[in-house]
């Protein structure tokens, strides 16, 4: 649909309008109106109040709960089944760095090569560059659990074969979130007007040289938010993970390409799953972990969307 | 630098071949396609074992019958009790999330100063952010029991509960919510507005009758958008929830189990690389899969026509 189509219909909006407004004026009391105004505005406000204090509370409850087990040994300690008191998360901390560190090796020259293809080579007037940018819009709507099955079906076994290693939860977790980190480039990439590479290319500049010199830099904090928001959500996340071998209980440090390994979150999960009351503190300790890793990484990517961003 | 060709014109070819600039094309291009790869190789990892699975278990079994219990020694493959499970985490999470949400969302784009704005936007990302497992346990361990006790006279029994799931859940949208209509909502043009103010419309009115009609198909998105993150999420729903019973349930105080739920309990056990019970995991799997492509289908097609009708 056009803009001109859409004339009519904002007209008809603007007579409505008009209509209601003249209708109210001579016939509701003024005062209704206000009393009316105000009740909606403590509405609004108490919706805003109750989604901050469900993140306030669980941030509280937690530091309640395992607020006592904060200690270095904590993050050093091997895990344990049978000594609650002393077990820690060296092992589950190693695998989230050993998984985390594959992803990031992973969906930068992934995702923002996707992006730069998709904004500044690809004729969009062409189905098949339709079809893929459809299809990662598509792709970043798919249940996290589903990619655990492709991990399961397609990396651990199947035609990549890897076993339950640390590199199979690495792919699968990349794969999870490379819609994100490639819808975040595209916006940092559009974000930086055409006349600075209309300009390189003017110049002599070919289209890679006025990629990688001009786009790129101008597009860097943008895209540096988008990876960094991805790999807080990959931290954070357990559910696939627990089809790729993430379950297994490890007392040694993982590898990875063998052996099994596991990861902060399956690894508070399965801490929780035990009765006695330690380990439901060790768990709420560990998520503290989490949160703190977890937030000091979206601050981080806050704070550098509001220092860096150019508005052109 | 140009070149003069035999007959002595100037020809604007590139006098080098730049087999460099090609190399980058074909890699950026290898990473867009990357992402269809991905959607092949899910489809492809289903597929196989579904139709193997209905190979064994008859379609009218699994859609017709009403109880769910693959891995029992007499074993029933009646898929309602889970898809009702996870069809009331939704319907809860909605119920929760979309008014909390869309007023959140009036408040940030029509009334919040600047101020306000910048604090209340990154709390909501980070409120996103939260990993589900933390959010699951939170549910577990603080949410269940503070609403046992303010409701003593409701029937609570065992530690699950699939109302409590649902309401974690729509806590865990509220931020999707906000951001998808908000960014519907300031995408309609200050016009309508002041054209509305300008005629004597009063704030309020304009927020609900100028505002809000004019930005329904991004709202209507954002709250698709929130199904069908609600029918996907799987830590919240499995620790809050539990693995619950075989039969259909509707009783918010008891535990039940979804989908997800259903394929991350599955997967944790022993994982025998064959027979039936391992193929119910990507029978469900596609079910879901099949359920959030179509939600997610709608809702773009709802944030395309905003998108069209404004920028």
């Amino acid at each position: 649909m056009t803009g001109d189509a859409m004339v009519p219909r904002r007209a008809a909006d603007a007579v409505a309008v008009a209509r209601a407004a003249t209708l109210q004026s001579l016939t509701g009391s003024q005062r209704r109106g206000r009393l009316v105004s105000g009740i909606f505005v403590i509405l609004m406000l108490s919706g805003v109040a109750l989604a901050i204090a469900g993140l306030v509370a669980l941030i509280v409850f937690m530091f309640a709960e395992g607020g006592g087990r904060m200690t270095w040994s904590l993050l050093t300690n091997p895990p344990s089944t049978i000594s609650p008191g002393t077990a820690g998360y060296r092992t589950a901390i190693l695998g989230t760095l050993y998984v985390i560190g594959g992803v990031v090796f992973m969906i930068v020259p992934v995702g923002v090569g996707a992006a730069v293809y998709l904004e500044e080579y690809a004729d969009k007037d062409r189905w098949w560059n339709r079809l893929i940018e459809l299809n990662i819009q598509n792709l970043a709507g798919v249940p996290s659990i589903v990619f655990g099955i492709l991990g399961l079906a397609f990396i651990v076994r199947g035609p990549i074969g890897l076993g339950f290693v640390a590199a199979a939860g690495s792919i699968t977790v990349g794969l999870l979130v490379l819609p994100t980190v490639i819808l975040a480039s595209r916006e940092a990439i559009r974000a930086v007007p055409s006349s600075i590479s209309d300009g390189a290319l003017a110049l002599g500049a070919t289209r890679w040289q006025t990629i990688r010199m001009q786009v790129l830099p101008a597009a860097t904090p943008g895209i540096l938010t988008g990876v960094i928001l991805s790999v807080a959500r990959a931290i954070g996340e357990a559910a696939p993970l627990l089809l790729v071998g993430a379950v297994t209980f490890v007392t040694f440090n993982p590898r990875f390409f063998s052996d099994g390994y596991s990861t902060l979150p399956v690894m508070i999960y399965q801490y929780s799953n035990r009765p006695q009351e330690e380990f439901r503190i060790l768990a709420a300790a560990g998520v503290i972990v989490m949160l703190i890793l977890v937030l000091a990484l979206n601050s981080f990517a806050v704070w550098l969307r509001d220092r860096f961003e150019r508005r052109w | 630098m140009t070149t003069t060709s035999a007959e002595g014109h100037w020809s604007l070819s590139a006098s080098s071949p730049r087999y460099g600039e090609k190399a980058v094309l074909v890699f950026f291009w290898l990473c867009a396609v990357l992402s269809v790869a991905v959607t092949t190789a899910i489809v492809f990892s289903l597929l196989p074992p579904t139709i193997g699975f209905f190979r064994e278990v008859s379609f009218s079994e699994f859609f017709g019958e009403t109880v769910w219990a693959p891995a029992f020694a007499t074993p029933s493959f009646g898929v309602w009790p889970i898809v009702v499970g996870s069809g009331i985490v939704v319907v809860i999470a909605t119920m929760v999330a979309v008014p909390v949400g869309l007023l959140t969302a009036i408040y940030l784009s029509e009334y919040a100063p600047n101020r306000i704005r910048r604090v209340v936007k990154p709390a909501l990302e980070v409120l996103e952010g939260i990993p589900t497992v933390a959010l699951g346990l939170f549910a577990f361990w603080f949410i269940r029991p503070t609403i046992e006790t303010l409701t003593p006279f409701l029937p609570w029994q065992g530690p699950f509960s699939i109302g409590v799931a649902g309401l974690a859940v729509g806590l865990l949208v509220v931020p999707l919510i906000v951001s998808v209509s908000d960014d519907a909502m300031r995408a309609v043009p200050a016009a309508l507005r002041e054209g509305a103010y300008a005629l004597g419309a009063s704030k309020l009115e304009v927020s609900l009758r100028v505002v809000v009609p004019a930005a329904i198909s991004g709202i209507v998105a954002a709250m698709v958008l929130a199904g069908s993150r609600a029918v996907g999420e799987t830590m919240v729903v499995w620790l809050a929830a539990g693995a619950g019973n075989p039969t259909v349930n509707f009783d918010l105080t008891k535990g039940a189990q979804t989908m997800t739920a259903f394929i991350a309990g599955r997967s944790t056990g022993d994982i025998p690389a064959e027979g039936v019970v391992y193929d119910t995991i990507f029978a469900v799997g596609s079910l879901l899969f099949f359920a959030t492509l179509i939600l997610n289908m709608i809702a773009m097609r709802f944030v395309r026509r905003f998108r069209e009708v404004y920028d």
